[in-house]
């Protein structure tokens, strides 16, 4: 099997020990992996905030770079929901017949890291060691975008030594939202006290997720807090074996 | 609202997109306000949990949004023909149908109307759109007393207060505060904060008011073109006691609010109810058609409201908008509504359908901070009955907003939108991004401290850093590494 490794322009920049697991665990699972260094972002920070020309040059090199892979795996569901979602309105609207083709084509096989793992690999128990009480936040994208349903549970469930604690409010948004969270930012802090209060209670010592841009937020409020819990990427937990433990930067 | 520390708590929201602040600045009164947001997390609480038991025990309830989605697309699609199947139905029966433009025409044909009737005093059925025009105060310059009758509606006109949702529009108000409201303007001062005695108290203020002024407003939840009904669903009854007693009714409803068939009220009023208020069925539903010898009010007229719609038909992602049928599920849902409330969106409509109606409604030309208050977290559309993918459309108005703004001069340099310019040129080559992330690594160096951590950022930064720290950026991108890992022998690095 071969993937290509598209690990988002934020992974890359600030959370390369998640790319790094993602390497680790795909090739323990015999994964032949590729990586474009051309590659840069997808998109979403431009959609998002409504520079949708922007967002279509991304589109367009995103499309470019890996028509011809055979499939592209992202450690991002906020991501690889802005390619599913929002490429074809783009793509639609620009009319460029050609790229349009291309990206239909392209389209079925992207995916993010749990549906690769569950879906594509057919694998659930990745052969993960994480001795630790881990609560699972499930970010928007992942739940109401991929619909990602039971696979990040299926996947947790066979990591030996974890002890999961469910979040209360799973389907709670923790108020990050992308440029949201500068351009409201008071708003944004108070939706992110609420979701800390119930994250906090959970009492874990990590909180989890599919997508770092969450986790940025809600790491970045407990650090500021000394709130004594961290936040980890799944691919980290899941890479991580009794030989080699997970690699968590404080 | 004003934004001063000293003020009093409840400043006076204005709910004219015109003269509102910007949803930010807004936002900031509420935000300190720890008994609005417990009364409007608690009511929204509440709300939600019944919603979810109701629409778990449907089986069908995907497919009932389908249909609800369906029935509303296509008299999207058509409605120029039923509006017309309407007014010719809605004549026979005996109706008067009075078309308006925008809201000054409404309000001058209600007056006229009014002043037809010599009334100085009409009673109102709760109605949004009432609201949206800003009928009341018009009424009152022009020296027409209006009564509302819906008990939360009553606590606003009394509490001199707005709407705050628009199902439940004094969710913002807990029972004491009711009782203070009650005690204070109706002269009650040992009335105790038990719910029982709040409604008597509202019900004896009421019933003088049915008794004793002959004229009615109210609003529509639908309008069936196949019979030329208006359809009102409600839960206290006094939208009932208004049909009953008054010998003249007027109805505004906007133009979307039309329904092809009577039929089809199957679907619609079971999504309506279940969405809306936790309810298998609302308590009251009265439907009627024109006028009927020796029952109800003898005279109806119906006010058919453009006041921007019409724009709206052109495309289908902003045509969406207009499928609503005002059930409020998706502020109810909404993370940030729940903890904002309705007043920081400075208009009748709050909440993911305000954020994207409201612009709409203004053209574009105020509200332009609406769209962008939502974190797109997608729950608005997961529960709307008509599956209004709201996000779709806020993200539609944000390309509109930023087409708008991004060559104006106060914005050219505006740190958001250079920011994004300068990444959009990053992004564009990888060697640039190296290059941008190379050089960002060692400019953020001075603004991370010893434990490898950013406190505190300047510009738009420190918006992130006012409430988060931030981790500093680590000394080997994912790609330097990986470059790297290349080098070494296969295995190694592993």
């Amino acid at each position: 099997m071969r993937a290509s490794l598209f690990i988002t322009c934020y992974n890359d920049t600030l959370y390369p020990e998640t790319g790094r697991a993602v390497v680790k665990l795909l090739e323990r699972l015999g994964v032949a992996l590729d990586f474009s260094p051309q590659q840069t972002c997808c998109g979403q920070m431009h959609a998002n905030t409504g520079f949708r020309g922007e967002a279509f040059c991304q589109a367009k090199r995103f499309t470019r770079l890996y028509q011809d892979a055979e499939t592209v795996v992202i450690p991002s569901s906020s991501c690889v929901a802005m390619i599913r979602d929002q490429y074809p309105g783009l793509f639609a609207e620009l009319g460029n017949e050609e790229l349009r083709g291309q990206f239909t084509a392209l389209l079925p096989r992207v995916y993010e890291l749990s549906e690769f793992l569950i879906d594509k690999l057919g694998v659930d128990d990745v052969g993960a060691y994480f001795p630790h009480r881990v609560t699972y936040h499930a970010s928007c994208h992942g739940l109401r975008a991929l619909h990602l349903g039971e696979r990040p549970w299926r996947l947790m469930n066979k990591v030996r030594g974890l002890e999961q604690v469910p979040l209360a409010n799973l389907d709670r948004c923790c108020g990050f939202g992308g440029t949201f969270s500068v351009k409201n930012a008071e708003v944004s802090s108070a939706m992110l006290a609420v979701k800390l209060q119930d994250v906090m209670s959970t009492g874990a010592e990590y909180c989890t997720a599919l997508d770092n841009s969450c986790l940025m937020h809600l790491g970045g409020a407990m650090h500021r807090q000394y709130a004594g819990m961290k936040t980890i990427h799944l691919a980290q937990i899941l890479a991580a074996t009794e030989a080699s433990p997970a690699e968590v930067v404080s | 609202m004003s934004h001063d520390p000293n003020g009093p708590v409840l400043a006076h929201p204005v709910l004219d997109p015109r003269y509102a602040e910007p949803f930010p600045k807004a936002v900031l009164p509420v935000l300190r306000n720890p008994q609005l947001r417990k009364n409007v997390a608690h009511a929204i609480d509440v709300i939600q949990a019944k919603r979810g038991k109701l629409v778990q025990e449907k089986s069908d309830w995907q497919a009932l949004r389908s249909a609800g989605a369906a029935i509303r697309s296509h008299v999207l699609e058509n409605l120029a023909p039923y509006l017309e199947i309407f007014e010719a139905r809605c004549t026979a029966a005996g109706g008067i149908v009075h078309w308006a433009a925008d809201a000054a025409e409404v309000r001058q044909i209600i007056l006229d109307i009014l002043r037809q009737e010599q009334a100085t005093e009409v009673i109102k059925i709760k109605t949004m759109t009432s609201a949206e025009i800003q009928l009341n105060p018009f009424l009152e310059a022009a020296g027409v007393r209006t009564y509302e009758t819906d008990l939360a509606e009553i606590i606003l006109q009394l509490g001199q207060d707005e709407p705050s949702h628009i199902v439940v529009p004094a969710l913002h108000v807990n029972r004491s505060q009711v009782r203070e409201i009650f005690a204070r303007t109706m002269g009650l001062k040992d009335l105790s904060d038990d719910p029982h005695a709040l409604t008597a108290a509202a019900r004896t203020y009421l019933r003088q008011k049915f008794l004793s002024i002959p004229t009615a407003i109210s609003g529509a939840n639908f309008l069936v073109a196949e019979t030329g009904s208006v359809v009102v669903v409600e839960s206290e009854g006094n939208g009932r006691m208004c049909l009953t007693l008054p010998r003249t009714m007027i109805t505004i409803a906007g133009i979307e609010k039309v329904l092809p068939s009577f039929q089809d009220l199957e679907v619609m009023l079971q999504v309506l109810a279940r969405s809306a208020t936790g309810e298998r069925m609302n308590p009251y539903t009265s439907v009627w058609t024109g006028v009927t010898p020796g029952d109800g009010p003898q005279r109806f007229h119906i006010v058919l409201l453009d006041n921007g719609r019409s724009r709206m038909l052109a495309k289908e992602t902003e045509r969406q908008t207009l499928r609503c049928i005002r059930c409020a599920a998706c502020m109810n849902a909404c993370p940030v509504y729940r903890q904002t409330g309705g007043h920081a969106y400075g208009s009748v409509y709050p909440g993911p359908i305000g954020a994207i109606l409201t612009p709409q409604l203004m053209q574009m030309h105020h509200a332009q901070t609406l769209p962008y208050a939502s974190s797109l977290c997608g729950a608005c559309y997961e529960v709307c009955p008509v599956k209004i993918n709201i996000p779709e459309v806020l993200l539609e108005l944000r390309s509109q907003v930023v087409n708008q703004e991004r060559h104006t001069a106060g914005r050219f340099f505006d740190p958001m939108y250079l920011g994004l310019r300068v990444a959009n040129l990053l992004f564009s080559r990888a060697w640039l991004f190296h290059a941008a992330q190379y050089f960002g690594r060692i400019g953020i160096r001075f603004f991370t401290r010893k434990d490898g951590w950013i406190h505190s950022l300047p510009s738009i930064g420190g918006k992130w850093t006012q409430t988060r720290d931030l981790r500093g950026f680590p000394r080997q991108t994912f790609h330097e590494w990986w470059a790297e890992r290349d080098l070494k022998p296969t295995g190694e690095a592993k």
